[in-house]
């Protein structure tokens, strides 16, 4: 519709664009850089560092371009579009005007700034600034603020753009930073500086255009510039959002994040932002056996003789045991070889949560994906606390219950979403006789055109997991979220290797036991890739071969302990909680010995005379997708390209326990995986959490 | 400016408004809708500063936030932006120095140095804790310059001594009078008017009838020189009145206490009850005995031509003196028609 777009005249080239746009945008459409310092896409407009200044002909003074509505401006008097430029004398003079006052109380710390090289206002200074300081007077000094455990913070540095500020109240949806006093005494600031407890408190970091507010693990470690940068995927939580992750030499030197719409924005939850020093900490780099009740190093041929021992067991007395982090290449190696030994009792599923053994996948996925709940109008949640299990997707949530008045609803233990929601109830006799019930929440999903039910994987854990599985399948059929083009149904993983490996099919074979059964002790020979989530204790004599990263709990009950590489020393397949196909890249190399998972168990078949059909990482992923079409394409969520699989009802027998109540989701958000655990920032982030004193904070 | 930052010893674990202040929150809650409470943060901090003994603790800060669901930070944020939230304990007689360019040309220097002789550095509480101090900007009395303000009060055209004054006393427990301190009323001269003292000017002599107009054409004609001076006092029923027509009713004298309330009938109001009465009717029968005559005298006299048929007071006050009510007199005696209240109900 041609009323709803504005004809500009920008740097002399006309150009339309719809009127809802701000003048910054329209100048960006028209090619021109704007720079800016407060302004920021996902966050209100602020208005107040003034670095964006536009001349509008016949305006008596510039213009704010990131404040000023393109519907709001008028024609020139002889009816032309306006003319707007965005260079020459009259803006470069406002701008360096600008910046002169930005620098008046700026240090010239830059030096010994960790946002050196990568700093919005060093950039801009070059850019824009003057050459030199003519400013002869005292500079404000600010003082530094405690802000927890992450965040460090040098005020004197800050320019109050309040991006942080908007940042916490918007999109973290915790009110927990300001800016007090006023004019020269402005200090942003947290209340009576407490440390922030959002999930995603990191991102500030990443906003601050300046060194006001930097990351405290990574703090003097390096340079921008002498970073490796490898485009990656977390895989602290079942989201898989796009990250970045920077070394130097063999070290991770932290890890940020990469915009991607569909996953993550441009957002990373503090866990997968700041857990690379426990990729340093706590590794299994060497093969290990356990000689007389002691593990002890040794080489890979001892290790591998040793497991050639324990595997020679009868077939139905080993176990294969998938942990939460496992890629989707070791996964199906360890399957191929299982399966070659004639072992059936294989598991994916540490916890036990009860899906993925019906071979219908859009049962275990989130079916209307992450973004989806931009679009949907009601969204009830079973049993998830996505501010712990999803904190990255918990503020899409808030985003679309802010702008879209999306209503939502939570069956489950109540807790502080940063939204509002209605409780419908802390157990599954919530969901009888919800369809008609009399409330918000029930009107609302009725007559919800996308309803979206997501039912978390830690209610699926229990007993009656299954019959839950399918109390959350009836009600949303009931209630029409599947239809033609929208899959209303969905499963919130919380463990990153999960969906991957349900891909692949590592759930109990024909005759298989599962985990539960594994664990019970019966077995002469367990084979554990990283779950350490699983409950070791009872395996009695059990032998225990561990495949993992790092020397967790499982490491520990372990009779041979094979070293594997680390998410950022791959490049591994992983298959988030939509279905969503993505790889990691190798940013530095696996610690000492350990090699990548598929390879162990490629190696290890060999020894076993069972050799697996292929010799590279590539000749795998040929027989995976050839397995099972989902790997053919990457970074695509089916979403409701599954609605006619999720149509039919589920069958299952057993009843739901009613009235028991569900649980929290996670218990520590900080240390829900053996990397995590391993990471002093996380130990420190988790007993700040509870309230002791950490090193940091008595500092 | 100093940074301002909460004295968290001195404000202690709690706050609790005084009971007297809780219908004063709510009459200021009642302004705001319950989701837009929090407009009403403004006047909730001064109302726990002035609960707090002059200043406003991190407790009592809490506490407004909590009343109005604000977050803390939300309320932090107002409390330290307005300098007025003293953040620091104050002394029971708190003296803002007003140090703005007027007042400072007229001596806010000496106050200075008084106020530090006599209590201390800025913001610092007497050990009896009666006296503390602070420089503001402009109090916008500088027509009285220079001047302090105690608690709520100006104290105006002070000098040392009377500053100085000033202070012992409220120090010994004294009260002192706010105002100016020089003899002078309100913002006047000193020692009374200057200009416009002429006694001619006040007693109506100097008056003239306005014969020219300034800037009026040269071509026009001059006004007109009045007939008769202006009424001194014009009221509704004091209007001249055409020649007397009709017949006047019978009038009555009626002991207090047995009139009747005629501001039942609708279409008389207070002023038209009082006018009735001045002419001697009091009783709804008066009314309803009224010929055609009788009205147009009536009318005459009210100068509300037509009024009397055309709201049919006749037929209403027949009604209302045989004890009936009409439509009009229920909602009269639900005091739900302003106009026909006494006057001086509310």
């Amino acid at each position: 519709m041609t009323d709803d777009l504005f004809k500009l005249n920008i740097d002399g080239q006309d150009i339309e664009v719809p009127r809802s746009y701000t003048l910054m945008q329209a100048c960006e459409e028209a090619g021109a850089e704007i720079p800016r310092f407060c302004y920021h896409e996902r966050l209100s407009v602020a208005g107040n560092c003034r670095m964006c200044l536009v001349q509008w002909q016949g305006a008596p003074k510039p213009i704010a371009s990131c404040a000023q509505t393109v519907g709001d401006m008028r024609m020139n008097p002889d009816g032309t579009p306006p003319n707007i430029l965005t260079n020459g004398n009259y803006v470069e003079k406002a701008r360096s005007g600008v910046m002169e006052f930005l620098l008046i109380n700026h240090p010239l710390d830059c030096p010994i700034c960790d946002q050196g090289g990568e700093c919005d206002l060093q950039d801009q200074a070059v850019a824009y600034g003057r050459s030199t300081s003519r400013y002869a007077e005292n500079k404000r000094a600010v003082e530094d603020k405690n802000m927890g455990p992450l965040v460090a913070t040098i005020m004197t540095r800050c320019i109050q753009c309040t991006r942080c500020v908007r940042f916490a109240a918007e999109v973290a949806g915790v009110e927990e930073i300001g800016m007090i006093s006023r004019g020269e005494g402005a200090e942003i600031t947290t209340y009576l500086e407490q440390s922030l407890t959002s999930e995603l408190s990191g991102n500030v970091i990443d906003l601050c255009p300046v060194g006001a507010l930097t990351s405290k693990p990574y703090a003097y470690n390096a340079r921008p510039w002498e970073l490796r940068k490898t485009a990656s995927i977390d895989i602290m939580d079942a989201m898989g959002s796009a990250i970045r992750v920077d070394a130097k030499g063999d070290a991770v030197m932290r890890i940020m994040p990469v915009v991607n719409e569909e996953v993550n924005e441009e957002w990373l939850s503090d866990k997968s932002r700041f857990i690379w020093d426990g990729l340093a900490r706590q590794r299994l780099d060497t093969p290990y056996v356990r000689k007389g009740g002691k593990l002890t190093p040794v080489n890979w041929g001892e290790a591998f003789a040793a497991a050639k021992d324990a595997l020679s067991a009868p077939a139905d007395k080993i176990g294969f045991i998938a942990g939460d982090l496992i890629e989707v290449e070791q996964a199906k190696a360890a399957l191929d070889l299982a399966r070659a030994l004639g072992v059936q009792n294989t598991d994916c599923r540490p916890a036990g949560a009860q899906y993925g053994t019906d071979g219908v996948r859009e049962r275990y996925l989130l079916n209307p994906t992450l973004m989806g709940v931009e679009e949907a109008d009601a969204l009830l949640l079973i049993g998830v606390n996505p501010r712990k299990e999803a904190a990255v997707w918990n503020a899409r949530i808030r985003k679309a219950w802010l702008w879209n008045d999306l209503k939502v609803g939570l069956i489950g233990e109540a807790v502080d979403l940063t939204y509002d929601y209605e409780h419908l109830g802390d157990d599954p006799g919530a969901l009888d006789g919800l369809f008609g019930r009399d409330s918000e929440m029930a009107e609302a999903l009725r007559n919800a055109k996308r309803p979206m039910i997501v039912v978390g994987e830690s209610v699926l854990c229990r007993d009656d997991g299954a019959a839950i599985l399918k109390a959350v399948h009836d009600y949303a059929l009931e209630v029409q979220a599947v239809t033609e083009d929208w899959a209303g149904f969905g499963v919130l993983h919380s463990a990153a290797g999960r969906v991957g490996a349900l891909d692949v099919g590592f759930v109990p074979g024909e005759a298989g036991v599962d985990t539960a059964s594994m664990l019970a002790g019966d077995l002469e020979t367990l084979v554990v890739l990283g779950a350490d989530e699983a409950d070791l204790s009872k395996l009695g004599d059990t032998k225990v071969i561990y495949v993992g990263s790092h020397g967790d709990a499982g490491a520990a009950a372990a009779d041979i302990i094979l070293p594997s590489a680390a998410y950022t020393e791959m490049a591994a397949t992983y298959v988030n909680t939509e279905g969503r196909v993505q790889m990691t890249h190798r940013a530095v190399q696996p610690k000492g010995e350990a090699r990548e998972g598929w390879a162990i168990f490629r190696a290890l078949s060999d020894v076993l005379a069972k050799t697996l059909p292929y010799d590279s990482a590539d000749a795998l992923r040929d027989q995976l997708r050839d397995a099972n079409a989902v790997f053919s394409g990457l970074g695509f969520a089916p979403g409701a390209s599954g609605v006619d699989a999720l149509k039919a009802p589920i069958e299952v027998a057993g009843s739901v326990d009613a009235a028991r109540p569900f649980g929290a989701a996670i218990g520590d958000f900080y240390l829900t995986n053996p990397v995590a655990r391993a990471s002093r920032t996380m130990a420190e982030c988790s007993m700040q959490k509870q309230g002791l004193e950490t090193a940091v904070a008595a500092e | 400016m100093a940074l301002r930052r909460f004295d968290i010893e001195a404000g202690g674990d709690s706050f609790a408004f005084l009971p007297e202040t809780e219908p004063t929150i709510a009459f200021w809650l009642a302004k705001y809708p319950d989701d837009k409470k929090r407009s009403g943060v403004i006047p909730l901090l001064w109302l726990a500063q002035k609960d707090n003994a002059g200043w406003l603790s991190e407790p009592a800060m809490r506490e407004v936030a909590d009343r109005l669901e604000m977050p803390y930070i939300r309320v932090y944020e107002v409390a330290t932006f307005y300098t007025m939230f003293r953040l620091q304990p104050v002394g029971k007689h708190h003296i803002q120095l007003c140090g703005t360019t007027p007042c400072m040309l007229r001596g806010a220097n000496d106050l200075k140095t008084v106020c530090e002789a006599k209590i201390g550095p800025k913001m610092h509480v007497t050990d009896d804790g009666r006296l503390s101090w602070e420089e503001v900007e402009c109090l916008g009395a500088c027509v009285n310059a220079p001047m302090v303000q105690i608690n709520d009060y100006y104290y105006e055209d002070l000098t040392p001594d009377s500053l100085t004054e000033i202070l012992a006393k409220l120090q010994n427990g004294a009260d002192v009078k706010p105002g100016t301190f020089i003899d002078r009323l309100n913002s006047a001269p000193e020692g009374g008017a200057k200009s416009l003292v002429e006694a001619e000017l006040y007693d109506g002599s100097r008056s003239k009838a306005v014969k020219t107009l300034p800037n009026l054409p040269s071509d026009a004609p001059a006004p007109a020189e009045p007939k008769t001076p202006a009424p001194a006092k014009k009221t509704l029923i004091e209007t001249t009145k055409p020649a007397a027509t009709g017949e006047k009713p019978e009038a009555l004298k009626v002991a207090a206490g047995e009139e009747d309330d005629l501001k039942r009938i609708k279409g008389i109001g207070p002023v038209n009850e009082t006018a009735l009465n001045a002419l001697g009717f009091y009783k709804f029968s008066q009314v309803a005995a009224w010929t055609p005559v009788n009205i147009a005298w009536v009318e005459n006299e009210l100068s509300f031509p037509g009024r009397v048929e055309r709201e049919d007071w006749i037929a209403q006050a027949k009604t209302l003196a045989a004890g009936e009510e009409t439509a009009f007199s229920k909602r009269v005696d639900a005091g739900e028609v302003e106009s026909s209240k006494d006057e001086g109900e509310d």
